[in-house]
């Protein structure tokens, strides 16, 4: 047991998870207080051990299923497990065999055990546990879906994602929901279903259904891990964590869980910015004190001073490139943006193509972060020539209109790619922010061997800067705030 | 510290059956979790969602154990002397006072150890915790809203179970309580804090438990009603909204509709009853037109 936990830890770290000698340590002590056959027990023991942010849940579940793969025999009735409660993590459903399952014999490939069926009658079995929501039958189904549609041959370096899609392609899954729907509305008889009884039958139905796909993607994984190991196949379907997506490649997805992680790294980093000396604070009561002096006033209480001034108010100016070259990074600042503004008042933002506006105001006004893109994009007066970016053009722009505005307490933060499209530079102005302000960064999306190619002049801007990173991903913006000291 | 404290669960599914008993609806997670807690004396950091039950874990783990509930709430500013202990200023000065008339000859070293004593002491929530003979849950609410000093005191506590107190010595814990420590995630925890819990996410329900949930804790609900609840909710959780219901607020919406005396929700119902469930008026319009919405929905 514990080489296997050790091989997956191994696997997991591969996987970027963080993980320290301790929490090994009390995933191995955890493994010996339960029993190792209630695989959902199992796995809420390592993920508790092991897994401290809901981040990295995702990579964790995807390693966990390969290594710990449930390797029971379908064909063999194991209606116990099965118990009345069949909810929660779907992909929790099979507590046979957990962690024993790790040494089960495999199955070759192509055939998923128990008599094959004919393609109606597999049609007809897929379409009663959608009905019923069954979960032996829908195992059943998986299996017998991939042995008829998979066309898996061993030793082949497919990825699991081509079977998928060639099984889930044959079963139609989106017409069967169609027709029980139908079968629903039809036992409604004449006055049919309303438009919230429609909606209801339908997410319930997509629900059972997403419980199909997830089957099927089981069955399959069992079976590669079965033709190339486990570990191979961990490789092979590795993907970045979350705060490692490349924000100008993110997808949709990603880029949704980005931005929810946003919010508290933001929040942080207004923190450090607005940082004041820690040192001329005061601290709690100094008991001692206060005692002694109260006796040579006679006892008389001296007002204990100690509440913590109020902080200052914090001065961040925030300065994006919004234009096309940096689109998706664009979508990712201006989030970072308003995660930082709805929290600091004294924030002020612009944004800029080849012209500069301030969106302070925007921001402020707007609901949420998707109404405030939809309101700088149609509001906001950033192009001034051909919409492409003109960097020197919006700095002397503004300098014009709020170099005044920056003093020793503002930390001013520009975020772009420094392409410039070949236009001057005016990095002067940078200079002349850089001494008025207390810190000037940069944060750069690209690739820091891309620095200086082409048209991109970050080493002319970068000279007047505090410093300029490489944000690309999630993680260096961690990186950056957290050395903010 | 004594290591031998006897386990509290016998397996996961005691958990799971005796949180049932106290009317909290586990899970295969948390009752692993809090088992495994138990077993290897660890707090558990709760974190997910607002009104997902996190704060209520505490409490009817305390309920069921038999245990005392100490809470300590936390808050921006929150220090040592609001969390570990503070002495008695007032106390001591009318100390002082009353004695100063008559013995004048006292010295500060005899007053100062008349005033450092425990009577002069005010315990809060860590030390009452580890002070404490019966036993006792320990529930640190909303963790991530104290400062970084702050949270490496409790850290420092919740590693050793004692606590030094330089003028009455150190105090060490007889047992170790069960230690819930809930997140709402408005900052990132530290490394070592993480390292030193389990880690729980409670994540809204799915249909199923909520369902259980409301019946639950609504009584008089009818099943058809509760399960009918149960759907709406996940189907506006599914939506894109600026809030998305807590369960919290589901049972709200069930007492209300119990009230109406609604045996089962029609269109009317539930566009009437929206504002209990959702709090922004944007949210309400978006919801009730996508519930209702006369075009069928898009997806597929
Ligand atoms: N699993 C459950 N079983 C029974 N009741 C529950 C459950 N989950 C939530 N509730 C109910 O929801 C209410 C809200 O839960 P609670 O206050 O614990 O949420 P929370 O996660 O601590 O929220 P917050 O983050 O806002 O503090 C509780 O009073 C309880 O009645
Ligand atoms: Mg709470």
């Amino acid at each position: 047991m514990l080489d296997v936990l050790n091989d997956f830890i191994v696997e997991l770290r591969r996987a970027g998870l963080p993980i320290s000698l301790t929490e090994h340590v009390d995933a191995a002590h955890a493994v010996s207080e339960i029993d190792l056959a209630q695989r959902s027990v199992f796995k809420s023991a390592l993920r508790a051990t092991l897994v401290k942010s809901e981040d990295h849940r995702a990579a964790f579940d995807s390693v966990f299923e390969i290594y710990f793969a449930d390797r029971r025999d379908p064909t063999q009735s194991d209606a116990d497990d099965e118990s009345e409660d069949d909810s929660d993590d779907a992909d929790d459903e099979a507590q046979g065999q957990g962690a024993k399952g790790l040494k089960g014999a495999g199955k070759s490939m192509g055939q998923g055990g128990g008599s094959t069926m004919s393609a109606e009658e597999l049609a007809q079995m897929l379409e009663a546990a959608i009905r019923s929501n069954d979960a032996q039958m829908r195992s059943a189904v998986a299996q017998q879906a991939v042995s008829r549609y998979a066309g898996m041959e061993p030793g082949r370096p497919v990825g699991g994602t081509y079977y998928l899609y060639r099984t889930l392609r044959n079963l139609d899954l989106d017409a069967v929901l169609e027709r029980v729907l139908e079968e629903q509305r039809q036992a409604k008889g004449e006055a049919g279903m309303s438009g919230l009884e429609e909606r209801l039958a339908r997410d319930e139905l997509g629900a059972r259904v997403e419980g199909m796909k997830r089957a099927v993607e089981a069955e399959i994984r069992r079976r590669l891990v079965e033709d190339r190991g486990a570990e191979a196949l961990a490789r092979s379907v590795r993907k970045p964590l979350p705060e490692d997506v490349d924000v100008m490649h993110a997808s949709r997805d990603e880029m949704l869980s980005l931005q929810r992680a946003l919010g508290p790294l933001s929040r942080k980093l207004a923190v450090r910015l607005t940082r004041k000396r820690r040192h001329g604070r005061k601290g709690p009561l100094d008991f001692r004190q206060t005692v002694r002096r109260s006796l040579s006033t006679g006892g008389v209480p001296i007002d204990p001073r100690y509440k913590h001034p109020n902080p200052s108010k914090p001065e961040i100016v925030v300065i994006a490139d919004i234009s096309g070259s940096v689109a998706s990074f664009a979508r990712f600042t201006l989030h970072l943006v308003y995660a930082i503004s709805s929290q600091f008042s004294k924030v002020r933002s612009f944004v800029f193509v080849d012209n500069i506006d301030e969106v302070t105001r925007l921001f402020e006004v707007a609901d949420d972060p998707a109404d405030a893109i939809q309101r700088i994009n149609t509001e906001a007066d950033v192009v001034w020539v051909d919409g492409h970016s003109d960097y020197g053009h919006a700095f002397e722009r503004f300098h014009e209109r709020w170099a005044e505005e920056i003093n020793s307490r503002t930390s001013v933060l520009i975020l772009g790619d420094a392409r410039n499209n070949y236009h001057a530079s005016n990095a002067w102005v940078i200079a002349d922010l850089q001494a008025r302000a207390r810190h000037v960064y940069w944060l750069n999306p690209e690739p820091s061997s891309y620095w200086g190619s082409g048209d991109s002049i970050v080493g002319e801007y970068g000279v007047h800067c505090d410093s300029v990173v490489e944000v690309r991903t999630l993680r260096q913006l961690e990186k950056f705030v957290g050395e903010l000291a | 510290m004594n290591d031998t404290t006897t386990p509290r669960f016998a397996s996961p599914d005691e958990v799971n059956d005796r949180l049932n008993e106290v009317d909290y609806l586990s899970d295969d997670a948390i009752a692993a979790t809090v088992f495994l807690a138990d077993r290897l004396q660890k707090p558990i950091l709760v974190e997910g969602p607002a009104g997902t039950g996190k704060t209520q874990l505490a409490k009817s783990v305390a309920e069921l154990t038999g245990a005392r509930l100490i809470r300590l709430q936390c808050y921006e500013g929150l220090d040592e002397s609001k969390a570990l202990y503070e002495w008695n200023y007032r106390k001591q000065l009318l100390r002082i006072q009353a004695g100063q008339g008559s013995a004048e000859d006292r010295d500060w070293s005899e007053l100062e150890e008349d005033i450092f004593d425990e009577d002069f002491l005010l315990t809060r929530p860590l030390l009452e915790a580890i002070r404490a003979k019966d036993p006792v849950v320990l529930l640190i609410d909303e963790v991530d809203r104290v400062e970084l000093e702050t949270e490496a005191l409790m850290l420092e506590i919740l590693s050793e179970y004692q606590v030094s107190i330089p003028e009455l010595g150190t105090v060490t814990a007889e047992q170790i309580p069960m230690v819930f420590l809930t997140s709402n995630n408005t900052r990132e925890l530290s490394e070592a804090l993480k390292r030193r819990c389990l880690f729980l996410h409670v994540g809204y329900p799915d249909v199923e438990r909520e369902r259980k949930i409301v019946e639950r804790r609504v009584p008089g609900i009818s099943g058809e009603l509760a399960l009918q609840i149960a759907q709406i909710v996940r189907t506006i959780r599914s939506m894109e909204l600026r809030k998305h219901p807590s369960v919290s607020e589901t049972i709200d919406w069930a007492r209300t509709l119990v009230v109406l005396g609604k045996e089962e929700i029609d269109e009317n119902d539930a566009a009437e009853t929206l504002h209990i469930l959702l709090k922004y008026q944007s949210d309400i319009e978006r919801a009730r037109h996508e519930l209702l919405g006369t075009k069928p929905s898009t997806r597929s």
